[in-house]
């Protein structure tokens, strides 16, 4: 029984963001690489799936350009048991991404569940989880807080407005987008971390899926910083009179309130 | 140019993102048309919502299949009906149902989406997005390749609320054909003990505070503070972690991405993952005692003072204003 997890590589999320000089970028020198916070708790599920269930397997599954093996090899050190690389270009929008992870899946499944996170804190699409559903013609259920699964179904919790619930029951296979909290993700054990160095990485190109380069729909023209706030206007005085003249400025000045 | 807006509507309501949508797509010049989506006979009385920001056309959508949430049923009703009307752009705006099946759409479509975009522009045939990326730390304006329709989300209170067009949509009901639901709501369960409350991330203002204001109970401050203006109380993860606020209420990289017109922060410091979830707020308010604290580089007011004495001040400040 083969699991999937989709994940990806993204700057950690102290990162200051800088732009390359043509402006359709952002400059990737000295960036500190990390697995997406979101695919964490999917990596985890998936672990705790096979752990309960004898003869499961798990894949992790990664679109990106090479240094992408990096964040692989992190999974792995989580304890996945395969992983595959699918060698595609910086920026690629996410209908590409969705389309090649489907691809890559079909080729090494049957998957019984495809687990990934809810988005991507780099783009923060969420796109791909139920792109990757529409080609594989699947169900997907997103910001999932919890799943019981059973042996040709799972019952799932998928987090909406105001912290309020929504229940689904859908038959496997499935794709569920993990939400913070659904699990509390292990740390890499030392042995994972030496096993994980040595384990092949299988590699997928473009042509290897039958998918052209430039099968894009969306692409970035330019990329800019934000225009940066004036400089804040303190306020001062004893607590009665900042709160008095702050009530004043978001009133007549801001006319927020 | 010909759009479709999404109008998703709940407990009899068209909800306010779906508004502010509309009422700038009928400014753009442009032939607009709404849809609404839900079972038999259940759509006639939202036209009085639409109709306040009157658009050319509005379609009920119906089926009984999509009486309850699906997102296999949804997107294929969309899908349809933007093909039957030649949509050449298919917008939205962003909450958890849409985030959900507009990606399908776009694929049922073989198009391309920009999502929570805070820019629109039409320009003859053109559609130009602008989006965050990297939580706010950089912004792409996207192109769109094709083929249409374009398909885009828009965070809500990016655009702001237009004056109201009232009129009359022409109305067209359309049975949609569904053929597969792989996934369905079965059930909602609100959260417990709590009232419905309006999501942060629709949230017009926001009243948030840190881990400093030292346990569950003090957020009371907050909530006088946010019943007196209007607002919705969030929270660093400091002190969601620490369990003052559940997580639902977490602003931040790992919580809510919000833009709310005004945000006042208490007691919290600024790191970079709590500025990452509200840095693109219209007028953001900081409150802290530390007057280095980096929030301070990032609000446009800012007030050294201990939340405790500054909250229930301010609350008597709104108080009077509203006199």
């Amino acid at each position: 029984m083969k699991i999937f997890v989709c994940a990806k590589q993204v700057p950690d999320t102290e990162t200051k963001i800088k732009v390359t000089a043509d402006g359709k970028n952002i400059d990737t020198a000295g960036i500190k690489w990390i697995l997406c916070p979101y695919d964490e708790f999917a990596i985890e599920e998936a672990i705790r799936f096979r752990e309960k269930n004898a003869g499961a397997q798990v894949t992790v599954i990664s679109a990106g350009p090479d240094r992408t093996t990096e964040t692989l090899r992190t999974a792995l050190a989580m304890g996945c048991d395969e992983a595959i690389h699918v060698a595609i270009p910086e920026n690629a929008d996410s209908f590409l991404t969705a389309k090649v992870l489907a691809r890559a899946i079909e080729k090494s499944g049957p998957a019984h569940i495809i687990f990934t996170g809810k988005q991507a804190i780099d783009d923060d699409a969420a796109q791909v989880h139920q792109a990757m559903a529409e080609f594989l013609q699947l169900p997907a259920v997103t910001v999932v807080l919890k799943a019981e699964y059973s042996a040709n179904s799972v019952k799932l919790e998928r987090e909406i407005e105001g912290g309020a619930i929504e229940k689904y029951e859908v038959n496997t296979p499935c794709i569920i987008a993990a939400q913070k909290g659904m699990n509390e993700p292990r740390y890499a054990s030392l042995p994972n971390i030496m096993k994980a160095k040595k384990k092949e990485i299988k590699k997928f190109t473009l042509a290897d899926l039958d998918v052209k380069e430039g099968d894009v729909k969306i692409q970035y023209k330019n990329i800019t910083l934000p225009t940066e706030r004036q400089a804040c206007k303190m306020i001062s005085g004893d607590v009665g009179a900042q709160a008095k003249e702050l009530a004043r400025l978001l009133h007549e000045e801001a006319k927020v309130i | 140019m010909k759009i479709l807006v999404y109008c998703e509507h709940n407990q009899g309501k068209v909800k306010k993102g779906s508004l502010e949508l509309l009422s700038n797509a009928i400014t753009w010049g442009v032939e607009v048309h709404a849809a609404v989506i839900g079972a038999p006979g259940s759509l006639e009385n939202l036209a009085a919502d639409i109709n306040q920001f009157a658009p050319q056309h509005l379609h009920y959508v119906e089926n009984e299949k999509l009486t309850a949430y699906s997102p296999d049923a949804f997107s294929q009703a969309l899908a349809d009906l933007a093909k039957a009307i030649t949509a050449d752009a298919v917008f939205t705006s962003v909450s958890a149902q849409s985030k959900d099946f507009f990606p399908r759409l776009a694929v049922k479509l073989d198009t391309g989406m920009a999502s929570d975009c805070t820019e629109l522009n039409i320009q003859g045939e053109k559609l130009e997005a602008r989006r965050p990326l990297y939580s706010g730390k950089c912004f792409a304006n996207i192109e769109f390749l094709g083929p249409k329709p374009y398909i885009a989300s828009v965070r809500p209170n990016a655009l702001g609320m237009k004056a109201a067009k009232p009129g009359a949509a022409a109305i067209a009901k359309v049975s949609a054909k569904i053929e597969t639901v792989r996934a369905q709501v079965k059930e909602i369960v609100a959260k417990s003990g709590g009232a419905v409350k309006v999501d942060l991330t629709e949230a017009e203002k926001i009243v948030s505070g840190g881990r400093s204001l030292k346990s569950a109970e003090n957020f009371k401050m907050l909530e006088d503070l946010a019943t007196t203006i209007g607002a919705s109380v969030g929270a660093s993860r400091a002190a969601v972690d620490a369990g003052y606020r559940p997580h639902s209420d977490q602003v931040g990289q790992t919580g809510k991405t919000v833009s709310p017109v005004l945000y006042m922060a208490f007691g919290i410091s600024g790191a970079i993952q709590h500025l990452a979830g509200m840095r693109t707020s219209k007028v953001i308010v900081a409150i802290n005692t530390d007057p280095n604290a980096p929030i301070f580089q990032k609000a446009d007011y800012g007030m050294v003072a201990d939340a405790f004495q500054a909250a229930p001040a301010l609350t008597e400040e709104f108080k009077k204003l509203q006199h």
